[in-house]
């Protein structure tokens, strides 16, 4: 509710403006010198690799999916990258919340320390994780070759997206309401439920959504640390080098395919649900 | 002052500000200290030995040259498309609007496939046609770059984006009534407005695009001194055994990018929501 008297003067004014422009002759031709780059760098590549998938007709496509190396593979990359997103919502929200409520000395320190994961390289972020967590860790815990390598190594390569989405909604959330719903008797957790919560849904969905499709998809920061032991820590990313290595196309496209449609599937979730707690805020 | 008095700190903002900060220090903090602790174990030898390697050496200049072509690409793109989403309105545009955000969610590895199966020079869609012509793109500089601008490509645009929808067009409007042309708006109202936006969605990018590994291992062919980029010879040196130099490289790699954030960190006004 508080954010969308928030945003309306920002809405009306873009809703004003929506009217009265239409394409001009230069910008048209901007739009279209955009969308051939954007076609010839993302969207033909990436259909192309559909299109493999389906050449390869059905049974190839089931063949691969029914592979026990590649199924196992599969089952692997979305329970992590479920946990952990599950991990992010609570923890990201967390974390954004002290970095927006809290004041203490070294908090900018703080901000950094979030988008590290994002900044560092995927090869260097597996280097890190394996100095603490390898053979020779200082806590004398060694998750190197072994499952819970994933769930650390997408851990920590999806830390910045909850707390990134939900941080400026927080700063804009009015505290206004609060106090106000705190001075009629409600109580803090009633408060946290009836107004914070709702208002920080539609962003801690779009950040679940991020961390969810950075899950599935990561490979860099997982060389070095899970080992890629078939049927045991081998992740998804690593089954479709794997086959492009062996030249079988068909079966990288296939897999590749799955990734892409569970990834727009969270995509697409994500605009139902926000469309949805925003109708009903 | 008043929102302060009305939020006293309970026990709670310290239950939660020491879970925050326990949870950062173990999963980022400490690592990334151990790497930077064991790149001078041995004093200045891991970063003299990482740099007299030409392996070394080569790989990180291929990697400025591809990241600063792909930087480059990126913003001239993002701030483009970023003003057509919110200024215009035409046929297509929540779709286009939606897609943009799709190479944060596609994998590195199927990147680098997609980009093989049109641009390889043998099997690809338009890979022997170019080389025809004389442009090889797989296994070589335009494909590495092409990759990392691919990965980078939705980062300027996402930061851009709210910003000018929060600032509106009354100010560019004006502009315009007063016998402004395109041009001299965009240079005089809109991109100061924008600024400090741009210039975090260029650090970020430039980060991504100094890091990128799956899909670049894909299209780069990965051979020493020619295509291949620092974080492919961070995965070499390590597997060699040569750790010192793959822990020398991260360094130097984790310190652009934590330099480049810390600057964007310093620089950027507090409350930066209006952009200036």
């Amino acid at each position: 509710m508080t954010l969308n008297t928030s945003l309306a003067p920002g809405a009306t004014r873009r809703r004003r403006a929506r009217s009265a422009t239409s394409l001009t002759r230069s910008s048209g031709l901007g739009l279209g010198i955009a969308l051939t780059w954007f076609s010839l760098l993302v969207l033909i590549p990436l259909s192309l690799v559909v299109i493999q998938s389906i050449d390869g007709g059905w049974e190839t496509f089931r063949q691969t999916l029914t592979n026990p190396q590649t199924a196992a593979a599969l089952r692997l990359t979305v329970t992590q990258a479920l946990i952990v997103t599950a991990i992010n919502v609570v923890m990201g929200t967390l974390i954004a919340w002290v970095l927006v409520r809290d004041s203490f000395p070294g908090k900018r320190i703080l901000e950094v320390v979030i988008d590290i994961p994002f900044a560092l390289p995927t090869i260097v972020a597996g280097l890190v994780l394996l100095s603490l967590y390898g053979p020779d860790s200082p806590l004398g815990i060694n998750v190197a070759n072994t499952e819970r390598s994933v769930f650390l190594a997408l851990l920590f390569v999806t830390l910045p997206f909850v707390v990134r989405t939900v941080q400026p909604v927080l700063m804009e959330l009015d505290r206004d309401v609060e106090e106000a719903a705190a001075s009629l008797g409600a109580s803090r957790f009633t408060t946290l439920r009836r107004i914070i919560l709702p208002s920080l849904a539609p962003a801690i969905t779009a950040g679940a959504a991020l961390s969810f499709a950075r899950g599935i998809s990561e490979y860099g920061s997982l060389v070095l640390l899970s080992g890629n032991l078939p049927l045991k820590t081998e992740v998804a990313s690593v089954r479709i080098l794997t086959y492009i290595e062996n030249g079988n196309e068909a079966a990288a496209a296939s897999v590749a395919t799955i990734l892409l449609l569970v990834a727009l599937a969270a995509i697409v979730l994500l605009q139902v649900i926000s469309k949805w707690v925003a109708r009903r805020g | 002052m008043a929102s302060r008095l009305a939020q006293p700190k309970t026990a709670g903002t310290y239950v939660r500000r020491l879970l925050v900060i326990g949870y950062l220090f173990l999963l980022v903090i400490w690592p990334v200290a151990l790497v930077v602790q064991k790149t001078f174990e041995g004093g200045l030898d891991n970063l003299q030995t990482a740099l007299s390697d030409p392996v070394v050496t080569d790989a990180l200049r291929l990697t400025v040259e591809v990241a600063l072509w792909a930087v480059a690409i990126n913003t001239v793109f993002g701030v483009g498309i970023s003003l057509l989403l919110v200024r215009y309105t035409f046929w297509g545009r929540g779709v286009l609007s939606a897609l943009i955000d799709l190479p944060l969610s596609v994998s590195p590895v199927v990147v680098g496939l997609a980009l093989l199966l049109a641009y390889g020079g043998t099997n690809g869609t338009f890979g022997p046609a170019l080389e025809d012509v004389g442009l090889q793109i797989a296994f070589a500089t335009p494909g590495i770059i092409m990759a990392t601008a691919f990965v980078s490509l939705p980062l300027v645009i996402r930061e851009i984006v709210p910003v000018l929808q929060e600032i509106g067009t009354e100010q560019e409007q004006a502009a315009k009534s007063l016998g402004a042309g395109a041009w001299q708006t965009f240079w005089r109202i809109t991109l100061p407005s924008i600024k400090w936006a741009l210039v975090y969605g260029v650090v970020l990018s430039l980060a991504r695009a100094l890091g990128e590994f799956g899909a670049v291992k894909i299209v780069s062919g990965n051979v020493a001194q020619q295509t291949q980029t620092a974080t492919l010879v961070v995965e070499q040196k390590y597997q060699d055994f040569e750790q010192g130099s793959a822990y020398a490289t991260s360094f130097l790699l984790a310190l652009i990018a934590v330099a480049a954030l810390v600057v964007v960190t310093i620089l950027r006004p507090k409350d930066d929501t209006d952009g200036d």
